[in-house]
């Protein structure tokens, strides 16, 4: 065991290594999905810290604020820089906490998906027959609803909520990684060092942790990257529909909901977490554009 | 395609839609709250009154009859009665319907003519300014959240302009009898080309809005198999042997690169399925998504369930008309 676990790390690890590295900076000389990943971490650090950099808190109302416009328009306060909604609550400091559920969901159900994704797809794909069978039918089925329509139907019966929610998009998040590495591992399992690793008496649970799982990394972090970018989006759409986590609890999605009824005379209510949901997918979109640019030289065009 | 390759697909398809009434069956028993209970509201009613509702709806059998029971009703198009409209659910669904189907229509048209041309034109200049507008352009199309895109649209169009309306289908004096309950079609035939344009100027907003993300996609999927195309054998051949630029890429090129451009739209009009949900909420459009997302309010959930039910069967059928289609059009494929 000792013997193979030498082998692989030396013939596998710095090779490993420095495609990696090259790939990362392939990925850093990519300018402006640099800038793109910048903008996602200052989102992210803006979701921690948001206690202390919301100028107010995000659920104090105040009537007297109703509606007031952005600063910068008759009426505004720079004190309230984006302006109040219908209950006179800050809207920046709503959309500074916002961000919280918005990338915690969002995080937490690609974490969650692309394990289970991992777990099912390297099974189906190494060991094949009836586990294969079973997976496969599975992912058939589940690809058979539309994804909102799924998670619709599901936070109907759950309810709403924020544990709810995130269940209810890894449903079916998981299959879109399962077939990814239910794809790459059907291409590896073939190959000449999982032959090697097999005819040295490698068990398949090595096989596929240490042998084919580090080769087929790569796309399953760029797809869910990707993914990340999508499912932020459902999120915000479920939470616009009202079947996201309960007021007050200030989400992106609830915020533009709101804002719907005022769009004759006060627009910045629906507008401005809008430009957060927009700012933050592009931002994933463009950025996880790049790393794939950088890892797969498929796609080198 | 063989015939012998087209039923042995569609056979493929029974697991399938059976699995996909085991998940709807499973979201319907474990959904909380007694559907008598919720059907009786606050009716005065004897504890054998209920009883004899219960048996009526099965309630009292065990699960995997009642599986059963809800697979043959469903089979013949019975879900029950929908609690709120206090009719069957299978009617209140039909009569949206149309709305749905002719909103999903116009944007898929919406999407077509505008990402083919626009795709086209990237692929031929490549690096260029159309192509660089053309590709930041899809990237807002997928990462635009398609509620927020509509109320927008709704602000500048409806509120600052005031030039198209806010929410509906068709405005009130533009009411016409129905034909085919397609109203941009039914005002032609009824000779009412006024209420034709007071249709398509309820129709139009949402059905942009709905179309954006399929827009950015075949976009890209045109302009990449096109420069695909482009690179063949026969494409360098046609240029070897003299052909005209143009008459090459339109006679020979493009008609090849539309293949995967199709299949592509086919397995996305399946996924405006979904975004009708969204965008008949914004838009205040009376089709069947709008219906589903008050349905789950008032805890109307048969209705919730039939719809999720027909909404997942389209899609798979969609899809599976993708891959024929797909096939069809590319002979070297083979299913």
């Amino acid at each position: 065991m000792t013997a193979i676990d030498n082998g692989s790390a030396a013939v596998a690890s710095p090779a490993g290594n420095s495609i990696f590295r090259r790939n990362m900076a392939t990925f850093a000389e990519n300018r402006l999905a640099l800038g793109s990943a910048v903008v996602v971490l200052l989102f992210v650090l803006m979701a921690i810290f948001a206690p202390f950099i919301a100028p107010h808190d995000p659920n104090t109302t105040d009537l007297f604020r109703r509606l007031q416009p952005p600063a910068w328009q008759e009426g505004g306060d720079w004190a309230y820089v984006l302006g109040c909604d219908a209950l006179g609550r800050d809207i920046l400091s709503r959309i500074i906490y916002g961000a919280r559920i918005s990338i915690f969901v969002g995080a937490a159900v690609v974490l969650v998906a692309t394990t289970i994704g991992i777990i099912a797809g390297l099974a189906a794909g190494f060991l094949r027959g009836w586990v294969d069978t079973v997976i496969s039918r599975v992912v058939d089925i589940l690809l058979g609803f539309p994804y909102l329509i799924f998670a619709i139907g599901l936070m109907a019966m759950m309810g709403p909520g924020l544990i709810n929610i995130i269940l209810a998009l890894v449903y079916k998040e998981w299959v879109i990684p399962c077939r990814v590495v239910r794809g790459e591992t059907l291409a590896t399992r073939e190959l000449e060092y999982v032959e090697a690793a097999r005819a040295l008496g490698a068990s398949s649970r090595h096989i596929m942790t240490r042998e084919i799982l580090p080769n087929i990394l790569s796309p399953v972090i760029v797809v869910s990257t990707i993914r990340m970018a999508h499912v932020i989006i459902l999120e915000a759409s479920l939470s616009f529909l009202g079947l996201g986590v309960q007021p007050p609890t200030a989400s992106w999605g609830a915020m533009v909901a709101d804002g719907r009824a005022f769009i004759m005379q006060s627009w910045w209510v629906s507008t401005f977490p809008g430009v957060a949901i927009l700012l933050l997918v592009l931002a994933i979109n463009v950025a996880s554009q790049g790393l794939r640019d950088a890892f797969d030289p498929r796609f080198h065009e | 395609m063989s015939l012998a390759r087209l039923i042995e697909r569609l056979l493929q398809l029974i697991p399938v839609l059976l699995g996909v009434s085991v998940i709807v069956f499973v979201m319907i028993t474990l959904t909380p709250g007694d559907p008598v209970e919720i059907m009786i509201g606050d009716q005065n009613i004897t504890a054998e009154q209920e009883a004899a509702m219960r048996e009526d709806l099965g309630l009292d059998r065990p699960v995997h009859e009642r599986f059963f029971l809800f697979l043959g009703n469903a089979v013949q198009g019975d879900f029950g009665e929908s609690f709120y409209h206090r009719r069957p659910v299978i009617d209140v669904i039909a009569e949206r319907l149309p709305a749905t189907i002719e909103l999903s229509l116009v944007a898929l048209i919406i999407a077509l003519v505008t990402a083919i041309p626009l795709g086209v034109v990237a692929a031929i200049k490549k690096n260029s300014m159309t192509d660089r507008l053309a590709t930041v352009g899809s990237l807002l199309g997928v990462s635009l959240p398609g509620f927020w895109f509509g109320i927008l649209l709704l602000m500048l169009f409806a509120v600052q302009l005031q030039i198209l309306p806010v929410s509906g289908r068709i405005g009130f004096s533009s009411e016409i009898e129905p034909i085919t309950h397609f109203l941009l079609i039914d005002t032609l035939l009824r000779g009412r080309p006024d209420a034709f344009l007071d249709a398509l100027s309820h129709i139009i907003l949402p059905a942009i809005t709905l179309g954006l993300p399929m827009t950015a996609i075949l976009m890209r999927v045109t302009r990449t198999s096109m420069l695909e195309v482009m690179r063949q054998d026969y494409v360098t051949f046609a240029e070897a042997k003299g052909l005209r630029r143009n008459r090459i890429l339109f006679r020979h090129a493009l008609k090849n690169a539309l293949i995967p451009t199709v299949s592509v739209a086919a397995i996305e009009t399946g996924s405006l399925l979904g975004g009708n949900m969204i965008v008949e909420t914004v838009f205040g459009w009376p089709g069947l998504g709008r219906l589903v997302v008050e349905s789950i309010f008032v805890r109307n959930y048969p209705l919730v369930q039939a719809a999720v039910l027909f909404y997942a069967l389209t899609y798979v059928m969609l899809n599976f008309l993708a891959d024929i289609l797909y096939t069809v059009l590319n002979p070297r494929v083979k299913l």
